[in-house]
């Protein structure tokens, strides 16, 4: 056992303060575990939103010593003995209160992009024999725990503060994840260059360094959407192709027997 | 509790962060990086002379420094200029201006500097160290004053879609480098081995890592299909796909050894030429 400083935001989103806390650590502690240890034993009335503790729920995200983090996932011996440990809210969200953010902006963005739309016979028990390797990409994406991590971190977000044309890295792989499902007829990229702000992104690969499931955001995700705006509105061959030929046509996986 | 002190949360501005890591590290890198590179490069093809080595021998075969290559033109008398049959259109032409050295290389940089420009990767890089947009990962980035704000690669950075097209025109340079390190075999029509030889091999086979491991080709070759498993042509590009995406992985390591090697390439030529290092080689 080791006693250990930290120093936590406490306030809402007009006022607030850095309280300091000293106590005392175990082997194996994450800071999620050291907050609920200040929370009984100091400071009852510190709030934080924390629900599976294993990493898979994405409620516990926050910034530990300036870095955006899951505070479940955020061992205590990354840290000096020595160090005292600054523990913030998400800074590209409004404060409720301590360490929990107003996160329902990301809601309502997810409502923005047209859904799935599928084959028809893609909902009929015939359907489409569906392959390893025409999904490997969008199991990538479909690892998002919607932490907000990528959201927070994300300069245009968080620091330009442009919530009104871009709608962040979270949406940019959801919208990956549509645009190359094989059984999807969607047409997104108009969109997403006009409204959803493919433009604005300056491929820091901030998102993809602070994801906690390891999803590739950037280079799997948004450059592969920006290489597909760029077929349809830059490219002088790929649109000299399209007008010779027209669109190209969509194919699908086999079907069932 | 001990202690309660006022601070101005999360302050706004240049560089400001609670981060207590070498966030500043990896910038100062790239800055030294690119800059060591910009210098060079710019210095290199204002010389206009000292890019071709044969060791006085005619016929076929010599060094020829990269960032002189493809020669489109020569201008004749020049220390260190290469034969004029090396010449794809010829003698240096009258319309040149005066003011501006008759470097072959200024002719041919545009499009392998707009190419690494505007690369997925160099953009990450240089967006971090020189526009501070941002400096890293959850430290403040440089404030727009203006009204429009950040504008990101809307606006005049439109520019770097055109990383596409500049893709075409780079494959070139593999095919015309590779022809380089031939040549570079061969002294007088005989063959043999020298440290140029192997340097001016080194620099296409770099490139071509560095190249085909680009987003635009990844995207060209496999990325732009959503199914892969309906058509022969899906099949194959599914494994081209995969190929470009190993690369691709390794496409920040790519970018700076190809880098790096382009410029030991081109020094230890023009030293060469010079007469300031000896290339040791099999042809005595």
């Amino acid at each position: 056992m080791t006693k250990r400083k930290f120093q936590i935001y406490r306030g809402d989103n007009d006022k607030g303060e850095f309280v300091q806390y000293e106590t005392e650590i175990q082997e194996g502690m994450v800071v999620l575990d050291v907050i609920h240890k200040i929370q009984a034993e100091q400071a009852n009335d510190l709030a934080v939103r924390w629900n599976c503790k294993a990493g898979k729920c994405g409620s516990c995200s926050m910034e530990i010593n300036g870095k955006p983090k899951l505070s479940c996932m955020t061992r205590m011996n990354e840290y000096k003995p020595d160090e005292t440990i600054t523990i913030t809210p998400l800074k590209t969200f409004p404060i409720i209160k301590d360490l929990v953010t107003d996160v329902s902006w990301n809601y309502e963005q997810n409502k923005r992009i047209k859904p799935v739309k599928l084959e028809p016979e893609a909902k009929t028990e015939k359907g489409y024999v569906m392959y390893q390797k025409d999904v490997d990409r969008i199991q990538e994406f479909r690892k998002c725990i919607e932490c907000y991590l990528c959201q927070n971190v994300c300069h245009i977000l968080r620091d330009h503060d442009k919530k009104d044309v871009f709608i962040g890295p979270r949406f940019m792989i959801r919208v990956a994840s549509l645009e190359m499902h094989p059984l999807d007829r969607g047409d997104r990229i108009p969109e997403l260059k006009k409204e959803f702000g493919s433009g604005m992104c300056n491929i820091t690969r901030c998102c993809t360094d602070v994801c906690p499931e390891h999803i590739n955001i950037t280079d799997n995700g948004i450059i592969p959407l920006k290489e597909r705006v760029i077929d349809r509105f830059y490219d002088p061959v790929t649109i000299l192709r399209r007008k010779i030929f027209g669109p190209r046509k969509k194919k699908l996986p086999p079907k069932k027997f | 509790m001990s202690s309660n002190t006022s601070i101005d949360f999360h302050s706004k501005g240049f560089a400001t962060t609670l981060r207590k890591d070498k966030w500043w590290l990896y910038p100062g890198i790239v800055v030294f990086g690119l800059t060591g590179f910009l210098v060079y490069g710019f210095w290199s093809a204002w010389q206009a002379d000292f890019y071709w080595y044969s060791a006085g021998q005619e016929g076929f075969g010599g060094y020829l420094a990269p960032f002189y290559s493809p020669l489109l033109f020569i201008k004749e008398g020049v220390a260190g200029a290469a034969p004029m049959e090396h010449s794809l259109f010829g003698p240096w032409p009258e319309w040149w201006p005066q003011w501006l050295p008759p470097s072959p290389s200024l002719l041919i940089l545009a499009i392998p500097g707009i190419f690494r420009f505007t690369c997925y990767y160099y953009r990450k890089a240089y967006y971090r160290a020189f526009t501070g947009t941002p400096p890293a990962c959850a430290v403040g980035a440089l404030p727009r004053k203006r009204k429009s704000g950040y504008k990101g690669e809307t606006g005049l950075m439109l520019f770097q879609n055109a990383h596409r097209i500049t893709m075409y025109f780079a494959m070139i340079y593999i095919v015309v480098f590779f022809y380089d390190a031939y040549l570079s075999f061969f002294r007088g029509g005989e063959f043999g081995v020298g440290v140029g030889s192997i340097l001016l091999l080194g620099n296409p086979i770099l490139l071509a890592l560095y190249t085909l491991g680009c987003h635009s080709i990844r995207h060209l070759v496999g990325g732009s299909r959503d199914c892969y498993s309906c058509s022969m042509i899906g099949n194959a590009s599914h494994e081209t796909g995969k190929a470009s995406g190993w690369l691709n992985r390794r496409h920040e390591l790519f970018a700076w050894l190809s880098l790096i090697w382009i410029m030991i390439a081109d020094f230890y030529v023009r030293m060469v030429s010079m007469g300031y290092i000896t290339d040791l080689n099999t042809w005595g």
